[in-house]
């Protein structure tokens, strides 16, 4: 994409924030006496060194463009995907499916939106693969727990794999007036999920008392929820220099994307709970896996999609890509 | 260097960690293991700290192993394998002698007591080799390595692996107690290297 003056401001303002936050824990892990103290403060510096790696890999990749994008996103899914199906116990006659599943449907998917296929893109996973994943496993001759397993990989394919590659998908968005500049709505509405479970986190830690769902997430609190989802919201809304809306647009959108993000939080968190399991990884130093960092992303990145296209958006072509025409000979 | 990206491509695609060189042993030491797949040698093989990698052989099936001269290259230049005969009828000597000398030379083994691959998550009834192993040199300590996952990456029968993670740990070493009888020492092997639910 172009690298706009706006895209540099967004950028420096990221890096100022994460300045800000590597000398509050400094300070406070200078300060604190008790174990239980330092224990959260070393989480959130070990956060914070996290979020300086993700951020500085984030900000290359959009500024080098759509495929280099495409192909973090890429990655991003896999490694979900690939603790999505590592907590979930699957059957030993599964593992060809499985095999289609990652190297197979995954890439394909991310190939659509490297092409620009919008028609297929949008159908390829709820359409093809989900008929293909019973059809394969049908053939391999397990009938125990057919249902529930086809459905975990269905799941996980949908979850990981089709939610998220609609993030990529905004770089290629039309919208009227706001050409090259689309890697910059990418920009807002990741930094609008992360800045709302930042925010919410730390609104919970200071305030928060009553959980909203105390048999699911003790840690989500009706003061995280409305502390953090209200200055997320006013936070973003004043970003709308960057984006295509006007400031009270960018304030409903960024509240929309909170909503939803607070919702696959918890719906991620569900299955983590059944699963018995704490994270979904360890990848991520003071996060956990890669699907702790996702789990919001994943209901929010469609909707923000559907939405900003149907009010916003100059019209997606679904047709293939010309040379896909000419390959059928038409 | 080959040999450290070898571990390093391992270690990305089975999602085992390095384990710290201060964790194990410095001497000898018998590492023993469930065994659900092919990869179980190789990501213990891969967890291992360089230093100690280097002084380790796992001890590997002979009829396996031996198939064809790639077979044999890689597990004896790459991995530096002992291979054994399976074939209990077949074999002459004993095959414990050549791993007392390896273990007499400083060197570690990996070795695993069931012998094959179970089909199952929990672990196969364990041979008597171990015991005869730790009796005649009761010095050396005896690490359990748990692999979790290993048979979901690769099970038995399938050629290609799927990027799902496996764990590995290294449990603390256990002892054969005096007056321990044969089967009641090989049970309890057998039951430190299974699932802790288990």
């Amino acid at each position: 994409m172009k690298a706009t003056q706006e895209f540099y401001y967004l950028i420096t303002g990221v890096i100022m924030i994460l300045v800000l936050a590597s000398i509050v824990g400094y300070t406070l892990s200078k300060k604190v006496t008790t174990d239980k103290a330092r224990a959260t403060v070393d989480n959130l510096n070990a956060r914070t060194r996290s979020w300086w790696v993700m951020v500085l890999i984030f900000t290359v990749t959009i500024y080098l463009g759509h495929w280099t994008t495409v192909v973090l996103f890429f990655m991003l899914s896999f490694f979900a995907l690939r603790e999505f199906i590592t907590l979930n116990p699957t059957r030993k006659s599964d593992h060809r499916v499985l095999f289609w599943t990652f190297f197979i449907i995954t890439p394909l998917q991310y190939l659509l939106v490297g092409v620009q296929w919008y028609g297929l893109f949008s159908i390829f996973i709820p359409v093809y693969a989900f008929i293909l994943i019973p059809i394969r496993k049908a053939l391999a001759g397990d009938t125990t727990k057919f249902l529930s397993s086809t459905a975990k990989i269905q799941w996980g394919l949908l979850v990981c794999v089709y939610f998220v590659s609609h993030i990529p998908m905004l770089t290629k968005l039309p919208i009227d007036g706001y050409e090259g500049k689309n890697g910059m709505l990418l920009f807002f509405f990741v930094v609008t999920v992360q800045a709302s479970d930042v925010l919410q986190y730390v609104w919970g830690k200071l305030l928060g008392k009553k959980a909203i769902v105390p048999n699911l997430s003790p840690n989500k609190t009706w003061a995280g929820f409305i502390g953090g989802i209200g200055s997320t919201t006013i936070i973003s809304s004043l970003l709308w220099w960057a984006t295509p809306f006007k400031p009270w647009q960018a304030a409903i959108m960024a509240l929309l994307i909170c909503l939803a993000g607070f919702a696959g939080g918890l719906v991620m968190s569900a299955i983590k709970r059944d699963l018995r399991a704490k994270d979904w990884g360890n990848s991520i130093a003071g996060h956990g896996g890669f699907m702790d960092r996702l789990d919001s992303l994943c209901f929010a990145a469609p909707l923000f999609f559907h939405i900003t296209g149907f009010y916003f958006g100059s019209g997606i072509d679904p047709t293939p890509p010309e040379w896909v025409y000419s390959f059928m000979g038409k | 260097m080959i040999k450290r990206t070898l571990a390093a491509v391992i270690r990305l695609a089975t999602g085992v960690r390095k384990q710290p060189a201060s964790t194990l042993p410095d001497g000898p030491v018998i590492y023993f293991a469930n065994h659900t797949s092919h990869l179980d040698f190789l990501s213990i093989w891969a967890a291992l700290p360089p230093t100690i990698r280097e002084h380790t052989r796992p001890i590997a099936a002979k009829d396996y192993w031996n198939k064809s001269p790639l077979h044999r290259w890689i597990a004896a230049s790459v991995f530096q394998a002992h291979l054994i005969d399976r074939n209990t009828s077949a074999r002459t000597d004993n095959p414990l002698e050549p791993l007392k000398q390896i273990l007499n030379k400083g060197n570690s083994i990996i070795i695993f007591p069931e012998g094959t691959r179970s089909r199952y998550g929990s672990p196969n009834k364990f041979k008597s080799g171990i015991y005869h192993l730790t009796k005649n040199n009761p010095k050396i300590p005896l690490i359990p390595v748990y692999l979790e996952n290993m048979n979901r990456i690769l099970p038995a029968g399938e050629f290609l692996p799927i990027p799902l993670l496996g764990q590995i740990e290294f449990r603390p070493p256990i002892k054969l107690i005096d007056g321990e009888t044969k089967n009641n020492f090989l049970l309890r092997a057998q039951q430190s290297v299974q699932h802790d639910d288990q």
